[in-house]
Parts: structure tokens; C-alpha cells; sequence
């Protein structure tokens, strides 16, 4: 079909014979002096750097709260005998007779895992990064289509102003995990948080599969179609190969959630039995037959495994830039991590099954999908195993993104080994919703992703806001953060090993846990220190906004093109024309440069004392 | 910013106009979630207890209506290519009656099942009619925003704004309405297999 049309030669040639490039350079700068509303520059704004920065301050008010979420439910798993009383004022009714209701204990869960999963580290990092990086960084003015990409945002909005509401419910929030598994959702009796809260939660991520999918479609296509001359695949930074990946997944596996998310609208709603069969409550049989609820989690982990990579891929990306950036060297393997990109999106959909070793599968297929699983530490190793290497003997200048990126990858290091463990059928029927699966997800996907997310941060802040952040406040924000991680999370580990299951109101039943009392207390004070250290990084965010050292175009002494806009770039990003392309991004310390970067706008011509035999034809 | 503002200084990328670059991937997204219900259909029809019932004879007048509809889309296409502007006007028409005929048939094939006691929901449900209702239901609003892209692009057309130099818009629907006819068919020939 498509061939048939012939747009693209009448687009291409119509243009390009009609406006030269100095035409339309003029015509760019008259566009960026119109005066606009100040409600479309800085709300309905279809400027990418706007809307990113709208997704990264939404994104730190989400985290804000799940984070308030996990210090309240740790206060009741590290004091389960003390009073709760003081929270009255904050907690209302769920404080009862100075305790914390055990119903709402389910739902400041289920909201910790939403939120942080969805809102935070999907939207928040992704929508962040994805749009302010892919259009400066491949040398394009905007997005392919500016309009989807606010709608992209606004979708978002309205989906958090819904998730938002429902923690005020008479009967509250979501409840059944952030899973959702039928039939505890499916069914208002079940839980309090079954009824109001879970029909909110699903129209709320509804409307947010909606937005990711218009973010993606607009990443993909951007990548694909809009790079500057000269930027082949093969010479895109690995930032932009861990979005452009990140959003190909989402594409293929977010349509899956949004069918689930309706099967299980139609059973709560409109009495379907897709996954309630055989059903007792209160002594009463429920009419639902014939349904599947192990139906409902081979469509949720359809998406719930690749919705992980899509959490940690973006951070990879960035991860690998800034190590390569301070490190003064070019990242170790650009092929290898891009090859290692490819291998955990392809494996990441083949995978699912091993969040479902219990449900009582053929072993034989569970051994399948354990095998896909361990293969996955192939392409991980690759991508450890190639950061390490752009470390060594690097040059490294220790800014504070840097140290998140470094951090970022002791946790994915940590985290991932456990990985190797729980792949494993035999080891995770074992293990199976103990605390030792939260610390080991918590390591490797949520904290590594949130220190991509902060080195990010650190290392584009300036091209951001035009300002530095304050460094002194970044190293005390990186070492309370990183040791309250590990703090957290190690002793974590011991616990779960020996049994204690996740989603327990409370231990103090149970004999065979007492003896963990002290180390769940440890790990309390431990996270509500870490979770308070992070208003370092709040204050030290909104101070500099306004108030930061003034950045200069090119702080990092990068090579990417981001770096070549202005110091604030306006909307079109370059008031003149966009730079070319001629080399690759990772152009550092090589030998006989006059400086550690060459970036990659600079022609091979200009460059004759450093080039390479090979490159000599390109001069 | 105008996007055909961009294009000369650029890579060729696909060398495809980024709004139809845009299109083809909301048709993988659409397509996967037909997959996730097809392949959800077999993995229960696979779990036993599942009421076997004849598809209602109506589906094949429906099918054939949506394929005719294609062929009128496509003659609306042609016509633009040879600037017959009335053409195209009449082709587009023709398409968005054939849709809502389309539409009007599916609603006939619901009420069908009602009477033959196919329930969607509630006591006497069994999933293999509720996939039913569900395969044909979110079909159909996707066929929805199909009609609406159909009339947009007429709008246009009476502007003038769909000739053989702006073949964008009415390129982009007819993809859009043959891959809506395209999942169509393979929902029907899936529930004439699997029914």
C-alpha cells in the first residue's frame, strides 16, 4: 500500500527545491520571536523541553508521596506493637484505636508499587529523558508531531489527578498489589480497596497507557525519521538507543495491559467471567464461571517483565553517556551495548512466565522460561562488563552525576546477581513473595533506575534550566542515598531468605520471625533516613532553578549535540542552522586532539592531527 | 513547527513522511492488542468449559461490506492521484456509509446473539460468547475513529486540500481503513476456526 503513495519525493522535493537552508533558517528565527501566551509556552506547550520538564516535576511530586507511602507502611513493619496515634491527623480514620488499618497497609502498598513503577520511573524518567533528550541529541527541532507529545503529557495529568483522588476514597486506594491479580481486584467484596479504588486505578492507567503510547509512537518516529545529516544509526548516542528501544517496547507491550485492564473492567462492571471462576464468598458461591485468573497474569507479565526494561533501559542509556563523558574515554563496546540493548528487548518478551513458577505450570515450561531468563545475564554482563571497562584508567572527573552513574551500576550489580537466583524455577518456589524477591527487584530495577534517573538529572540540569546544581549538596544527597540503599535493602535479603513473606501487615504472629525484629526495625530507620535524604536533592533542585551557579553552553566538555545549543535553547533548539554530523559520540581523549573532545559536529577536515588512518579518506 | 519545515536538513531515515511513519506504528499497537485477545482466547478455549455456539450467519454480510467499503476507499485514493476532486468526494462518502452499514450489521449480530441466548455478561455468560462481544466490540471502536479520520479527510477534500500534491491525509486514511478491514478479516477467519 504504502508504495503506492508518493508523499514523501512531493514532500521532499517540494521543499527542499523551494527553500534553501538559509530561507528557512531566517524563517525559524521570525517563528521563535512570536510572543506567546504564556499558558501555551508553559502549559499546553508543545515545545519537547517543556513538556519534559513538565514530566520530571510531576514525576518528583509522585515520588514524593510513594515515597511518604513506604515510610508509613516500614513505621508499621519496623514498630508493629507501638502506637500510630500521632499519624491521626495526617492518616485520618485508617489509624484505628492507634493502629494502622491493616486494609490500608494493603493499599499504601499497592500505591507504593503503582506509583513508583508507572509514575515515577516510567513516566517520570522516560517522559523526562526521552523528550528532552531524543530531539537535541539527534539534531531535530521537535518532535514528529509536537501536538501528540502534549496530549502525551496531558494524558498523563489526568491520569494522575484520578490515581491522586482515589487515595481519598471512603473505602481507599487500589488495594490488591500493583499486580492486580483477579480475583482479590476483580471483586468489591473481596477488600474494601476492590470497590472505587480499583475501578480509579484502572481507568487511571488506562488513560496512562494512552499517553505512553502517544510518547512512544512520537520517540520511535522522531529517531527514526528525524536526525540531523550525517547521524547515521551506527553514530547515535547510547542514550538515544536506550529510548529508542525503551519505547519499541512499550509499544508492544503496553497495548496488552490496556486488554487485560478491559477484561477485568468487564468482569468487575458488566458481569463477564473472563478470569472469576468458582468463586465462595462469605459462604456464598459467586455466579462467575469458567474464567482464568492465571489468564489475567500471563497478560499482565506480558507487559510487567518488558514494563521492567522499560523502567532500566533509559537509565542504561544514561548511565553509559555520563560514565564515557567523565570518564574522558570513549565507552568501552559502542556495538556491544547496543548489541546488549537489543538482546534484553528481544529476551525481555520471552521471559514472562518466570513471575509465574508457582501458578502451577508445566515444569517443562517453566524450565523453558527459566532458561530465556538466565540467558538474559548474558547481554546484562555484557553491559556491566563494558562500563567497568570504560572506568578503568579513565581520567575520571568524580561529578555528582557521575557518582550516581557509578552507583547505578554497583546496585545493577547487586541486584542483578540475585536475579540469577530467582531465574532459577527450583530456587524461586522457594523464595517466591519473600522479602528476598523485594530486595533483589528493589536493587536492580527500582533504586538503579531512581540513580539513573538523579545522574541525569545532575549531568542535564544545566542544558535544562541554564543553571548548575549545587555539587556540595549533590555528594551529601549521592552518599546518604547510596548507603541508605544498600542499608535498606542487604539486610533485606536475610530476611526473605528465611521466609518472611511480603504484603504481611505484621510478623509479630509468627515465632519463626521474632528473631528478626531488630533487623526489620534496622531497616526502617534505615529507609525513612534515605527517603528524608532526598529533600537534599529537592531543595538543591528548586534553589538552582532560580538561584544556581550560571552553566555555560557546554559544562561537561561533552561531545553529543545537546551541547551545541545555546545555553537555554529557545523553541527549534538552534537559532541558526542544525549542526551535521561526522563522527561518532564517544570521541574522547584521542590521541593527537588538541582537546580530551571532539564533538560531533566537528568535520574529520578540522581534525587531521587525530584522525585515524581509516579516517583520513573522510577528511 | 510545520514538520515539512525540517525534512531537507535531514537524515532520509525511512525516507516515509513522519505523520505516516506515526500511523504505522499506532497500527502495531492496535494489532497487539488484538493478539493479546486472540492469543488469551486460545489459552482459555484450551482450559476447557468453554460453550460452543454457531457464529451468527450475519458476520459474512458484515465482512462483506467492510471489503467493498476498502474497494471504494482505495477507487477514492485513485481518484486523487488524477485530481478528479468529485471522485474522491463521492469515494469518501461512499466508505463512511459502508462503515456505518458496517457498523449497523455488527450491532444486528450482537442483538442475534442476545436472542440465541449469547450473553455478554451476568449468570448464563460463558467467555467464549463475552470474547465474542469483546472481539467485535473493540473492533468496532476502532473502526469509530476510522469513520472519523474518513470525515476529516472529506472536510478536506471539499477545502480542496486532497489532490495528487497533497496526497498525505487521503494516503493515510486509506492505510488506516484497509488495515481496519485487514483485522477485521483476521478476527473473522479466527473466530470461523476457533469459534
Amino acid at each position: 500500500m504504502a508504495a503506492n503513495i508518493p508523499t514523501n519525493s512531493q514532500v521532499q522535493g517540494g521543499i527542499g527545491a523551494a527553500v534553501p537552508h538559509t530561507g528557512h533558517d531566517e524563517h525559524h528565527d521570525e517563528h521563535d520571536h512570536h510572543d506567546q501566551h504564556w499558558l501555551f509556552k508553559y502549559v499546553f506547550s508543545q515545545d519537547h523541553k517543556v513538556i519534559a520538564k513538565q514530566f520530571l516535576i510531576t514525576g518528583i511530586f509522585w515520588a514524593i508521596l510513594g515515597g511518604t507511602l513506604s515510610s508509613l507502611f516500614r513505621l508499621q513493619l519496623g514498630w508493629p506493637e507501638s502506637t500510630m496515634e500521632w499519624l491521626t491527623p495526617f492518616l485520618g480514620k485508617w489509624i484505628e484505636a492507634g493502629k494502622l488499618n491493616p486494609e490500608f497497609y494493603l493499599a499504601l502498598v499497592t500505591m507504593h508499587g503503582t506509583i513508583m513503577v508507572f509514575f515515577v520511573l516510567t513516566a517520570g524518567l522516560s517522559g523526562t529523558f526521552s523528550n528532552f533528550l531524543i530531539p537535541l541529541q539527534v539534531g531535530a527541532r521537535d518532535m514528529a508531531s509536537g501536538f501528540m507529545n502534549m496530549l502525551s503529557y496531558w494524558f498523563f495529568f489526568l491520569s494522575s489527578v484520578i490515581m491522586f483522588t482515589s487515595l481519598f476514597l471512603e473505602t481507599g486506594p487500589a488495594s490488591a498489589g500493583w499486580t492486580i491479580y483477579p480475583p482479590l481486584s476483580a471483586l468489591p467484596q473481596a477488600i474494601p480497596g476492590s470497590g472505587m479504588g480499583m475501578t480509579l486505578w484502572l481507568v487511571s492507567m488506562a488513560l496512562f497507557i494512552v499517553s505512553q503510547l502517544l510518547g512512544g509512537v512520537n520517540y520511535i518516529t522522531t529517531v527514526i525519521n528525524l536526525r540531523t545529516r550525517g547521524m547515521s544509526m551506527s553514530k547515535l548516542p547510547l542514550t538515544i538507543w536506550a529510548f529508542f528501544l525503551t519505547a519499541i517496547l512499550g509499544l508492544l507491550s503496553f497495548p496488552v495491559l490496556f486488554s487485560a485492564a478491559l477484561l477485568l473492567i468487564f468482569d468487575r462492571s458488566f458481569g463477564t467471567s473472563f478470569f472469576l471462576s468458582d468463586i465462595y464468598i462469605a459462604g456464598q458461591a459467586l455466579p462467575n464461571v469458567g474464567g482464568s485468573p492465571i489468564l489475567f497474569q500471563h497478560l499482565f507479565w506480558f507487559l510487567g517483565h518488558p514494563e521492567v526494561y522499560i523502567v532500566i533501559m533509559p537509565a542504561m542509556g544514561m548511565v553509559s553517556e555520563i560514565l564515557a563523558t567523565n570518564s574522558r574515554k570513549p565507552i568501552f563496546g559502542y556495538r556491544a551495548m547496543i548489541g546488549s540493548l537489543m538482546g534484553i528487548s528481544l529476551l525481555s518478551f520471552v521471559v514472562w512466565a518466570h513471575h509465574m513458577f508457582i501458578t502451577g505450570m508445566n515444569p517443562f515450561l517453566g524450565s523453558v522460561f527459566m532458561f530465556l531468563t538466565l540467558i538474559i545475564a548474558v547481554p546484562s554482563a555484557v553491559k556491566t562488563f563494558n562500563w567497568l571497562a570504560t572506568l578503568w584508567r579513565g581520567n575520571i572527573r568524580f561529578t555528582t552525576a557521575m557518582m550516581f552513574s557509578i552507583g547505578f551500576v554497583s546496585l545493577f550489580i547487586s541486584g542483578g546477581l540475585t536475579g540469577i537466583i530467582l531465574g532459577n524455577a527450583a530456587l524461586d518456589i522457594q523464595m517466591h513473595n519473600t522479602y528476598f524477591v523485594v530486595a533483589h527487584f528493589h536493587l536492580v530495577m527500582g533504586s538503579s533506575a531512581f540513580f539513573g534517573l538523579f545522574a541525569g538529572v545532575y549531568h542535564w540540569f544545566p542544558k535544562m534550566f541554564g543553571r548548575m546544581m549545587d555539587e556540595k549538596l549533590g555528594y551529601i544527597h549521592f552518599w546518604l542515598t547510596f548507603l541508605g540503599v544498600y542499608l535498606v535493602f542487604l539486610p533485606m535479603h536475610y530476611v526473605g531468605i528465611a521466609g518472611f513473606p511480603r504484603r504481611y501487615y505484621a510478623w509479630t504472629g509468627f515465632d519463626t520471625f521474632s528473631q528478626f525484629a531488630d533487623l526489620n526495625k534496622f531497616i526502617s530507620v534505615a529507609a525513612i533516613l534515605a527517603f528524608f535524604a532526598q529533600f537534599v536533592f529537592i531543595i538543591n533542585f528548586f534553589y538552582s532553578i532560580f538561584r544556581g551557579r550560571r552553566a555555560t553552553e557546554n559544562p561537561w566538555n561533552s561531545t553529543t549535540l545537546e551541547w551545541t545549543t545555546p545555553v537555554v535553547p529557545g523553541h527549534g533548539n538552534w537559532p541558526g542552522a542544525i549542526p551535521a554530523v561526522y563522527r561518532w559520540p564517544y570521541d574522547y581523549s584521542k590521541p593527537g586532539a588538541e582537546q580530551d573532545f571532539i564533538p560531533q559536529n566537528v568535520p574529520y577536515s578540522q581534525t587531521q592531527s587525530s584522525n585515524l588512518p581509516y579516517e583520513r579518506e573522510m577528511e | 513547527m510545520n514538520t515539512s519545515e525540517i525534512l531537507p536538513e535531514k537524515e532520509p531515515g525511512t525516507g516515509t513522511h513522519p505523520l505516516r511513519f506515526l500511523l504505522w506504528l499506532m497500527m502495531v499497537s492496535i494489532t497487539m492488542i488484538f493478539a493479546a485477545y486472540t492469543s488469551a482466547y486460545i489459552v482459555r478455549r484450551e482450559e476447557g468449559n468453554w460453550l460452543e455456539f454457531d457464529l451468527p450467519a450475519r458476520l459474512l454480510v458484515t465482512t462483506i461490506i467492510l471489503a467493498l467499503s476498502s474497494a471504494t476507499v482505495q477507487w477514492a485514493y485513485f481518484s486523487a492521484r488524477k485530481d478528479e476532486v468529485r471522485r474522491v468526494q463521492i469515494g469518501l462518502i461512499l466508505t463512511v456509509v459502508l462503515g456505518v452499514a458496517f457498523l449497523i450489521g455488527q450491532w444486528n449480530v450482537w442483538v442475534d446473539l442476545v436472542q440465541n441466548k449469547i450473553f455478554f455478561g451476568g449468570v448464563d455468560s460463558n467467555p467464549s460468547g463475552s470474547f465474542l462481544y469483546v472481539l467485535t466490540g473493540v473492533h468496532a471502536f476502532h473502526l469509530i475513529t476510522g469513520l472519523i479520520f474518513l470525515l476529516i479527510v472529506l472536510r478536506k477534500s471539499f477545502n480542496y486540500q486532497v489532490h495528487s500534491r497533497q496526497m498525505l491525509s487521503i494516503g493515510n486514511v486509506t492505510i488506516y481503513w484497509h488495515f481496519l478491514g485487514a483485522l477485521w478479516l483476521y478476527l473473522y477467519l479466527f473466530l470461523l476456526l476457533n469459534h
